[in-house]
């Protein structure tokens, strides 16, 4: 077990470092990247099922150490399946898909690197190195999202998503030092909280471990970097974006609810803000996918609303039903990801929906494919989604009926923009060049697709679910006919019409909500007067006072005193330096008196 | 022994006087002293390295040099670690080269000399000794206002010295010796007035020396215009020793008087982290902008030392610092030595005149991207290592039952830290290497191999210490 554990975690940074060094632009490079992230879904699936802690010392002072380990338990080993099998059909989707691209070379050895941080992520044993994979992912999502450094809006989208994760990570580090003291341990396996620390303490510390998955889960307020981190290459979105690094917010949130006990949690104020936040996000961002234009914007938000799903069930104390539907989520989304590769790929770069139209003729396969991942997404009963949302409805309909019903209107609204995308997408007649000359993309990029496709389908019945899902609980009926299951397929059904109502045939959207299609302002807001007016305007204005006083009284006062007599030595040599002999002379004279005339 | 390490540059000087190859002799004798300070480090716990001759008989005083414990031996790694990376990136103007490289040599021997005395007075005035040089390479050598950024950094620590010179002369009439060890052996205390007072004095002047908020604007303009290898082993390597002192002789011999300046102390590192870091944000030149930067980590350093001045018994403090000395230093040292590649290949040094010049120079930014994420504290690089510690060692104490004391208020700020350097470094990163190629940077040559070799070994500092920081923290056990 130690071995393929090892194995596991470092073959990804072994391959990323052959890469980049020897490799380089070879074309082995992409096929190297590619073998290594089939060897760890191999060890990955060996490793299913096991259980213990491995570890070495990192840094170690006296009695306290910090260690790197690998805790194996049915959440971790299940969770590794998921990155690695995405990991894998990504990798191979992008040996086509990246094929002229003229720094594959590059490319490829940033998703080794990737696949090594998220590993770290998911194996961590302590909240240290949980950290330190946290912000190695954050870097390789930066690489990744800046691939096209000379486009100025890809280098602006990668800077931005590290300082959106950035930001969350001053609250994380601050939630795993305060949880240090409550708990007297940094391991996730020896977590236990003394009872005489206070709620609002322990609330605190987990609202700041919250801020770390607000940040790279993308939950409001720090959600702006998502749709943005869509400038990277389609595969990437596929695969960090939307599978597996997004997730590690609610992955890492439920690995603390398990350290700590869920009993902890339950009726802590912190639960309640992680809850409700979760559901407004999933609210607004499906509120702001109703207007996209860009079939990956659209996508984005629509991985937001997921996330902001996952997050609610969690603050629901429902850790499970939210790593559910992470898992089923993984899947579908990675496939709408890759399918929309696939049309981007086929109509020459046209990322824009209104300019497809059609495809089904054009991309049957494709089409079929991203059409099972549509259903998957919207919920349709008996798909992978449909169970997932049904655990996390019934949580919200047992904890609280708002959130249930915030839950069930996004539940409307994921069928309506999906529908819209899909009418317009893949129905219908071309709209433009491009769209009419589009043709099937080549097997190295279907297969994967339909890998996924089968996997949106069926990844969430119990003979598959039980096997790799991370934390999945066994319903005692594969559906429950009850009050939240007709309400949440009358919600799908609704959605579905309204979105067939308007958008049936049309050549142009018939809706125009500016403040949606403006996504709430909210990254105008930020850009304009947080960056802008507060931090810049701000930062010029200490400038200036550190030129001001510090700088020109206090030290100007002093140096003015001190240009005075420095002077009188610059008129016997040049000013410096026997200015500062004389104040090294004075020196060595006090010495002198002192110790020995005393 | 440790006098051949330190005696080395000195005797490179007088060679490079009496006209040796000025380039060469430097490097000869650098890298002399990386293979000298590497064979130390592996075997400091041997009596081979003291080294004592008497000086004067009575007060007793030697020019003493040992290697105590694994902070003084940390320390001379990271000197003669700079020292080559520096002599080696050095280009200097056509007719200055002794001056140049000479001056190297000698801020390099003071250091050494200053991290391996053993004796109060020559610990003082090895410092001294490379101070000079570097107040002449500025004044001499520099560029843009040098005459000016010279003056005020001369007066700055000339300043600084002297009220550290008071202090440690306080401490040594104390204690009636000037040898640290009998210092630290000694039963002698001094009591909690004058404590106060010594203490105050030396976190001034030591403080003035590492650019202690409000103390810190020499900084900038200083290494804004210093040559490339005295920025680097200034800012890497001399400044070093302000942190060191306190670590050496403040913590250890008036630990009173310092816990009586523990908030005032706080809040002027948190004035180094978040004032000076919001200067930084605004530095319009990359070479301002490094200065700017380096006067803002030393807050974190500051941070590690005040943790332990609230609680003796933190044993992770001490350490922490130590890490996070070196690290600075090496990542500090990689960026100006890579700031004036940059300017040297495109002529321009200023953030808005630049971009794209990753697509014609792949190598510098690759390297240069290292150096800007080692200093924003990625994990894997030396920095984060540190400064994690540091940020462990403020909460060390922290009893939840209690509350958030002073220290961890101080972290708590700290942190915010992260983000603000992650905010200029990735800003500049930006404007410099990535967008469209603009006309400065649109055939800029790349970083050449002879170039590398400095930034390589620099690097392999950063990664060994970064990916397994016990490679350093042994020597401290």
């Amino acid at each position: 077990m130690n071995q393929e554990a090892w194995t596991l975690l470092f073959l990804p940074l072994i391959t990323a470092v052959v890469c980049q060094f020897i490799l380089r632009k070879s074309f082995i490079t992409p096929l190297a990247s590619t073998a290594s992230a089939l060897i760890t879904l191999v060890l990955a699936i060996s490793l299913l099922g096991r259980e213990g802690t491995l570890s070495f010392d990192w840094a170690t002072i006296g009695d306290f150490k910090l260690s790197i380990g690998i805790h194996l338990d049915k959440l971790s080993t299940g969770m590794m399946v998921v990155v690695t099998g995405i990991g894998t059909l990504v990798h191979i989707f992008s040996l086509a898909y990246m094929d002229q691209d003229e720094a594959k070379g590059r490319y490829f050895t940033g998703l080794a690197f990737f696949m090594f941080s998220m590993t770290g992520i998911v194996l961590a044993s302590n909240f240290i190195m949980t950290f330190i994979f946290w912000e190695l992912v954050g870097f390789s999502s930066y690489l990744l999202i800046g691939h096209w450094y000379q486009k100025a809006s890809a280098a602006d989208a990668a800077k931005k998503a590290f300082l959106c994760n950035r930001v969350g990570d001053f609250g994380f580090m601050i939630g795993i030092l305060m949880l240090w003291g409550i708990t007297g341990t940094l391991a996730f396996g020896e977590m236990e909280v003394s009872p005489a620390v206070s709620t609002a303490t322990l609330s605190a510390a987990i609202l700041c471990i919250f801020c770390g998955a607000i940040g790279k889960s993308a939950q409001l307020p720090l959600h702006v970097w998502l749709p943005d981190a869509m400038e990277g290459p389609t595969p990437v979105s596929a695969l960090i974006h939307a599978a597996t690094m997004v997730a590690a917010g609610v992955y890492m949130l439920f690995r603390v609810q398990l350290s700590l006990g869920a009993e902890v949690f339950h009726g802590l104020q912190a639960s309640v803000v992680i809850a409700w936040t979760g559901g407004i996000t999933a609210l607004v961002a499906a509120l702001m996918a109703i207007q996209q234009d860009d079939i990956k914007k659209i996508l984005a938000y629509s991985t937001l609303s997921q996330l902001g799903y996952m997050v609610m069930a969690v603050g629901l104390v429902a850790g499970e039903a939210g790593m559910f539907h992470l898992y089923t989520h993984a899947w579908f989304k990675a496939l709408l990801f890759l399918g929309s590769g696939a049309v981007i790929y086929s109509c020459h770069h046209e990322q824009d929906i209104w300019k497809m139209g059609g495809l089904w003729k054009k991309l049957p396969i494709t089409t079929a494919c991203f059409g099972a991942g549509f259903l998957a997404l919207i919920a349709i009963p008996f798909t992978s989604g449909f169970f997932s949302k049904e655990q996390i409805l019934e949580a919200a309909h047992h904890e609280q009926p708002v959130l249930f019903w915030i839950a069930v209107f996004v539940a409307v609204l994921t069928p309506f923009y999906m529908t819209r995308l899909f009418l317009i997408a893949f129905m219908g007649k071309p709209r433009a060049h491009g769209a009419e000359e589009a043709r099937e993309v080549s097997p190295v990029m279907w297969v994967p697709l339909a890998i996924l496709a089968t996997l949106a389908l069926i990844s969430g019945y119990p003979f598959i679910a039980e096997q790799i899902a991370p934390a999945y609980l066994k319903p005692h009926h594969l559906i429950h006919l009850g009050f939240t299951t007709y309400v949440s397929i009358g919600a799908v059904l609704a959605g579905i019409a309204a979105g067939f109502a308007l958008y049936f045939g049309k050549d142009k959207d018939p809706l125009d909500i500016p403040l949606l299609r403006n996504k709430f302002y909210i990254d105008d807001i930020y850009d304009k007067f947080i960056v802008r007016y507060f931090q810049d305007t701000f930062a010029a204005l200490i400038h200036f006072f550190d030129e001001l006083f510090i700088n020109g009284l206090a030290v100007g006062g002093l140096s003015r005193a001190s240009v005075s007599v420095g002077n009188f030595f610059r008129r016997v040599q040049s000013g410096n330096l026997q200015a500062y002999s004389y104040a090294f002379g004075l020196g060595v004279v006090l010495v002198i008196y002192f110790t020995v005339f005393r | 022994m440790l006098a051949l390490l330190v005696f080395l540059p000195i005797l490179a000087f007088i060679a490079i006087l009496l006209g040796a190859p000025a380039r060469l002799t430097a490097i000869g004798a650098a890298a002399a002293n990386l293979a000298l300070g590497i064979y130390a480090a592996a075997t400091w716990q041997c009596d081979c390295w003291s080294f004592s001759i008497p000086v004067l008989a009575k007060p007793a005083m030697n020019l003493a040099f040992g290697m105590p414990d694994g902070m003084s031996v940390i320390m001379i790694l990271l000197t003669v670690i700079v020292t080559l990376a520096a002599v080696l990136s050095g280009s200097a103007p056509a007719g200055k080269e002794k001056l140049y490289f000479g001056s190297s040599l000698l801020i390099s021997a003071g250091a050494l000399g200053a991290f391996a005395a053993t004796d109060l007075f020559f610990f003082f005035a090895f410092h001294e000794l490379a101070l000079i040089p570097t107040f002449l390479m500025i004044g001499m050598l520099g560029r843009g206002e040098r005459k000016q950024a010279a003056w005020k950094i001369t007066i700055y620590l000339g300043l600084g010295s002297i009220i550290l010179l008071a202090g440690l002369v306080w401490i040594a009439n104390s204690f009636g010796t000037l040898d640290m060890g009998e210092m630290l052996a000694s039963s002698t205390t001094i009591d909690a007035a004058s404590q106060k007072s010594i203490a105050a004095l030396l976190l001034v002047g030591f403080g003035t020396l590492v650019s202690l908020f409000p103390f810190h604007s020499w900084a900038a303009p200083a290494y804004a215009s210093a040559p490339a290898p005295t920025a680097m082993l200034h800012a890497g390597v001399l400044k070093k020793f302000g942190l060191y002192g306190l670590l050496r002789i403040a913590l250890p011999l008036v630990p009173d008087g310092l816990h009586a300046w523990l908030v005032p102390l706080l809040v002027l590192l948190v004035g180094n982290i978040l004032w000076v870091g919001l200067v930084t944000i605004s530095q319009k030149r990359l070479d301002s902008m490094l200065g700017s930067s380096s006067v803002m980590h030393m807050g974190y350093i500051f941070l590690a030392i005040a943790a332990v001045i609230a609680v003796p018994g933190n044993e992770i403090g001490q350490p922490a610092a130590v890490l996070l000395m070196f690290a600075h230093g090496i990542s500090i040292a990689l960026l100006f030595g890579l700031a004036d590649r940059i300017e040297r290949n495109t002529g321009s040094i200023d953030l808005d005149d630049l971009g794209g010049l990753a697509k014609s120079a792949p190598k510098l930014a690759f390297i240069f991207g290292i150096g800007a994420m080692a200093s924003i504290g990625l994990p894997g690089l030396a920095n984060f290592s540190g400064e994690i510690l540091v940020f462990l060692s403020a909460f060390k104490n922290y009893d939840p039952a209690a509350g958030l004391g002073p220290v961890q208020i101080a972290c708590i700020l700290a942190v915010w830290g992260v983000v603000i350097s992650a905010v200029y470094m990735l800003r500049a990163y930006r404007n410099i290497f990535q967008g469209p190629a603009v006309e400065s940077t649109e055939s800029a040559s790349d970083i050449t191999l002879t170039d590398r070799i400095p930034a390589v070994l620099l690097i392999l500092a950063l990664l060994a210490v970064g990916l397994y920081p016990n490679l350093l923290l042994n020597l401290l056990q």
